[in-house]
């Protein structure tokens, strides 16, 4: 919140439905995260892609989750990218767990679109591009 | 005992949601009613954070792994806090709806803990 105060300039991402935005993907850091870690830790040989995938979800969450808290033109385009490639991620390996499920012996954060999370993965994206590109139009131009 | 804290601070926490929505719904933030509800339900996190590391100390072993059920129990304990700080700083609706959200996401690590546990 300070650095955003610092700049007034700055457009407000974290703000409104926004903070709902970094809640959820901050809950998403986290499950994505440490779960991958524990599976990589602890059972890396059993799923190695399903694991692997799940470490790259997180980092994306969190680089999106950091951009949202940022604020700014720049974050903001930063996060649409990341959120289509996340959006494209869910998608990809929600349709490959359904197509092929021997290439993954253990779940994904992405798996199924998502349905151990609630579809979470799957809607979050959605609202995110939709409200990254809100942002946009009531910026006045600069 | 674990288990039946588990039920409560699910429902508790649905509770919790179902009052912010309201508050959301009427288009009003987070208030002092509101924290000390969050009290409540973080409290009933923290007490049972500390009777799964009591059941963990008297040599009971959750079913699926004590690593997962201790960074669920963490996790459970962080969740409505979290909110509740980020809430502090939006004074609209959507602080409340974050709220809200939290609840939700505590009554499901609730039932995620009722399985690690092995109920």
């Amino acid at each position: 919140m300070a650095a955003t105060q610092e700049r007034p300039n700055r457009t407000r991402l974290a703000s409104g439905p926004g903070l709902l935005l970094v809640w959820l993907y901050g809950v998403m850091v986290v499950g994505a995260v440490s779960r991958s870690a524990y599976q990589i830790a602890t059972e890396f040989d059993r799923a190695p892609l399903a694991y692997t995938l799940s470490a790259l979800a997180g980092v994306v969450y969190g680089f999106i989750t950091y951009t949202l808290v940022r604020g700014g033109e720049k974050a903001r385009r930063a996060a649409l990218v990341c959120c289509a490639a996340e959006l494209a991620g869910v998608l990809t390996v929600g349709t490959w767990t359904l197509v092929e499920p021997s290439a993954f012996p253990d779940a994904t954060v992405w798996s199924d679109y998502g349905m151990g999370y609630l579809f979470i993965p799957v809607l979050l994206p959605l609202t995110a591009v939709y409200w990254l590109r809100r942002s946009r139009v009531q910026e006045p131009a600069a | 005992m674990l288990d039946v804290l588990t039920v409560v601070t699910a429902v508790a926490a649905l509770l919790l949601a179902a009052w912010c929505g309201w508050a959301a719904y009427r288009d009003q933030p987070t208030k002092d009613w509101h924290f000390i509800g969050m009290a409540v339900v973080t409290l009933l996190a923290l007490v049972q954070l500390v009777v799964g590391i009591v059941q963990l100390a008297r040599g009971e072993k959750p079913e699926q792994g004590t690593t997962i059920f201790v960074a669920y129990l963490l996790g459970s304990f962080a969740c409505v806090p979290a909110a509740g700080f980020l809430s502090l700083g939006e004074r609209t609706r959507w602080g409340s709806v974050t709220v809200a959200a939290s609840g939700v996401v505590l009554a499901v690590l609730e039932v995620r803990l009722f399985d690690i546990w092995g109920g």
